[in-house]
């Protein structure tokens, strides 16, 4: 039981740790985004790891919190950086010479 | 109670390790690919894979209703809100052009380049198809009207 306890908690930090590399490193603000949110799928997996192998139901309600976060977060981000998109000036020259 | 001694144990510590095993390849996939639409498609094996492993393995392991319902809330919400957050993020990312457009085997955006170009997802609902953006900078000029007197102020 010791050995998967290790082995789980191994590769979902590695897993973590190359995502917070990503993080990062990033080179756009969406790489960030994307980076955030495998981070926050792996902080939800780590929690229900250890509810599953210890047998303990406790951390289960911040699982739903954590996954609702991760998608409002995500799609805030997003919307966001749409915003900057929709109201930069140089996009809106494009778009009368493409007609 | 915490040693393995049924079947069910093996199959659930098995899921576990398969959930934990999908976590390090997005993290992998995630670092070593090129641009946002890649790292995206790295990304989402955790997001829909790992965690429905990791829940199915938690519902043999948990006992109770209560918590086998909530992580099934979980999976179900995880389901439905990945695909939503993609396609915001994959959306924007091809218009802020985080895209390695020479590695994209079939573009169908970028033949009708013009036309996604002038439908920004900003229009007003009652804009005409054909010049989407005329009426989108006519409802601009009217924003960017001087506050003193609101151009609406005749009606």
């Amino acid at each position: 039981m010791t050995a998967v306890y290790w082995a789980a908690y191994a590769m979902l930090g590695g897993g973590a740790l190359l995502t917070l590399v990503r993080l990062a490193l990033g080179p756009s603000l969406l790489d960030r985004v994307v980076a955030t949110d495998v981070l926050l799928v792996i902080i939800s997996a780590g929690l229900a790891v250890y509810a599953a192998l210890a047998r303990d139901p406790t951390v289960v309600p911040v699982l739903v919190v954590v996954s609702l976060l991760a998608f409002v977060g995500s799609v805030s981000v997003a919307r966001y950086i749409g915003g900057m998109l929709v109201h930069a000036p140089a996009a809106d020259d494009r778009g009368e010479e493409g007609r | 109670m915490n040693e393995i001694a049924t079947v069910r144990d093996v199959v659930a510590i098995v899921l576990v390790l398969a959930g934990a095993f999908l976590c390090l390849t997005a993290g992998l996939g995630l670092l070593r690919f090129h641009d946002v639409l890649t790292r995206m498609h790295a990304g989402t094996k955790p997001q829909v894979l790992g965690i429905l492993l990791i829940m199915v393995a938690g519902a043999i392991r948990l006992q109770g209703w209560s918590a086998i319902w909530m992580l099934l809330l979980v999976a179900a919400f995880q389901m439905l809100t990945a695909p939503v957050s993609a396609h915001m993020i994959s959306r924007v990312a091809y218009r802020r052009r985080h895209v390695r457009r020479d590695l994209l085997l079939v573009d169908e955006i970028r033949s009708g380049e013009s036309v996604d170009r002038v439908y920004r997802g900003d229009e007003p609902a009652d804009a005409p198809p054909e010049q989407p953006a005329a009426s989108l900078r006519a409802s601009r000029r009217e924003d960017q009207a001087p506050s003193g007197g609101s151009p609406r102020a005749g009606e």
